[in-house]
């Protein structure tokens, strides 16, 4: 198992921690990630905020260098996921934005790179089975609320990802972990991640409201495959606590991290050190596997 | 709720140059309001999508780029997903975005066209997002110097956030395709 590995800009700083437990866990699993030579930023939401041709040009260009490595590409960021997946969907449905997004990067792209979120690589590619069999420890009945967020599921024509509604990628593997994944409403409500430095008041409204609705799913954390909604639920926790006056301690932690830790990975190389939310719970759950 | 237009609307309708630069239909809207049901913060922006649609087939011109949810929207794309008729909504308000730059609309509370303005400056230049950098020009910019002050300095312990920018991207590119998608903007950035 190969792949271009697209790491994305948080990789580097705010989401180093779902870097080293993805590629901690993809070394542990035989899956090999080719870090794409000389990538660069996806635009986020800056890009497509602000014209819709930078917004496909960034990308594109990303996927033209994986397309010389013959090779799917394998995110672990929401985000750039999504702006690939959009990308790929406007430049193969029309040939005007093919056109203008071919002279902006000086060669033709056609949307043909398939694109894919770790958590679809571990699924389709590893499978629950092998995973099962990898691992060493289990997350002992630990209860975890599975957040996908929005830039993974929607929109569901374009990312083609599980559910858009209601999907359970997270927590099949949560399950096969020996974790209980929970069923809750806010698996796919928003962080308000986007607006984290300027409106801040809507994203505490928005996280906290996640947020009380894990607690009340009766979760002993949170798991997530995306870099701002792990920040906005992890970094805000004090900010939510100043508006509605309840306490929260609840451990926001990258599904890559659950699985490092059932593969037997040291926290540390994980990560796990670098949350704001101290992971202590999950890692009182951890048990050897029988 | 009842939509009241102002029969001398700045400009012309918006309706066919937003259609245009989004690539999005809105002809076939029958107001179900799904949309407008799933916005995360059509409380907060005072605004729904389904009343911008509204007020785009009522004729609205430019006084709808003032609109509350233009840079509010989260760009979730709920009402996007929960459409019966599959129109793309998160693509208008981006081209309601765009019309709000280009036209020099009044800038919105919590100033995100600066925001995003300095993003794609540091990836210019750097290739990648420097949040760091990003971070600073946006609080000089916006005078909001004090917010969230107290988390940086676990942040940078923690290793959360990066002190030196970044390296390793194919700057040359990049710089090519900010100078061919937005040509003359680039100084200013």
């Amino acid at each position: 198992m190969k792949y271009a590995y697209y790491p994305g800009c948080s990789s580097h700083s705010t989401a180093r921690d779902m870097h080293e437990s993805a590629i901690a866990v993809a070394c542990k699993l035989g899956i090999e990630l080719v870090e794409i030579e000389g990538w660069s930023c996806c635009g986020a939401t800056a890009a497509h905020q602000t014209d819709r041709i930078l917004a496909a040009s960034l990308p594109a260009a990303n996927m033209l260098l994986a397309k010389q490595m013959g090779l799917d590409t394998v995110v672990t960021c929401a985000a750039c996921y999504n702006r690939m997946k959009v990308t790929n969907h406007e430049v193969s449905s029309s040939p005007a934005m093919r056109a203008r997004v071919a002279d902006v990067v000086g060669q033709p792209y056609d949307g043909s790179v398939a694109v894919r979120h770790l958590v679809e690589v571990l699924l389709e590619d590893v499978g629950i089975e092998k995973l099962r069999k990898s691992f060493t420890h289990t997350l002992g009945g630990l209860k975890v609320a599975a957040y996908y967020g929005c830039l993974l599921v929607r929109p569901h024509d374009v990312t083609h990802f599980d559910d858009a509604e209601n999907p359970t990628i997270l927590d099949r593997l949560v399950d096969a972990m020996g974790g209980q994944s929970v069923d809750w409403p806010g698996k796919v409500d928003c962080c308000g991640g986007g607006l984290n430095l300027t409106r801040t008041e809507v994203v505490v409204k928005l996280s906290g409201s996640v947020l009380d609705m894990a607690v009340a799913s009766g979760a002993g954390c949170i798991t997530v495959a995306c870099p701002m909604c792990q920040a906005s639920l992890d970094l805000r926790q004090k900010d939510m606590q100043k508006q509605t006056g309840r306490r929260y301690e609840m451990p926001i932690v990258y599904i890559t991290q659950l699985l490092g830790l059932c593969l037997g990975i040291p926290p540390k190389e994980l990560g796990l050190n670098r949350l704001m939310v101290s992971p202590a719970g999950v890692l009182q759950s951890l048990a050897l596997k029988a | 709720m009842t939509i009241r237009i102002n029969k001398v609307a700045k400009g012309t309708g918006l309706k066919a140059i937003v259609e245009e630069m989004s690539g999005v239909s809105l002809d076939a809207c029958y107001q179900c309001r799904k949309c407008s049901a799933g916005c995360p913060v059509a409380g907060p922006a005072k605004s729904a999508p389904s009343e911008i649609i509204r007020r785009l087939h009522l004729g609205a011109g430019d006084e709808l780029l003032e609109n509350g949810l233009v840079w509010m929207c989260l760009s979730c794309e709920t009402c996007y997903g929960r459409c019966p008729m599959q129109i793309n909504f998160a693509a208008v308000i981006d081209a309601l975005r765009s019309l709000a730059l280009a036209r020099g609309s009044k800038v919105p509370e919590g100033n995100m066209p600066l925001f995003n303005r300095m993003f794609l400056a540091n990836v210019r230049v750097f290739g990648r997002s420097y949040d760091l950098s990003m971070i600073a020009g946006y609080k000089l910019g916006s005078g909001s110097l004090m917010s969230d002050t107290e988390k940086f300095p676990t942040m940078l312990k923690k290793g959360k956030m990066a002190i030196l920018p970044p390296s390793g991207a194919d700057k040359k590119a990049v710089r090519r395709i900010f100078e061919k998608a937005m040509p003359g903007k680039g100084k200013k950035q």
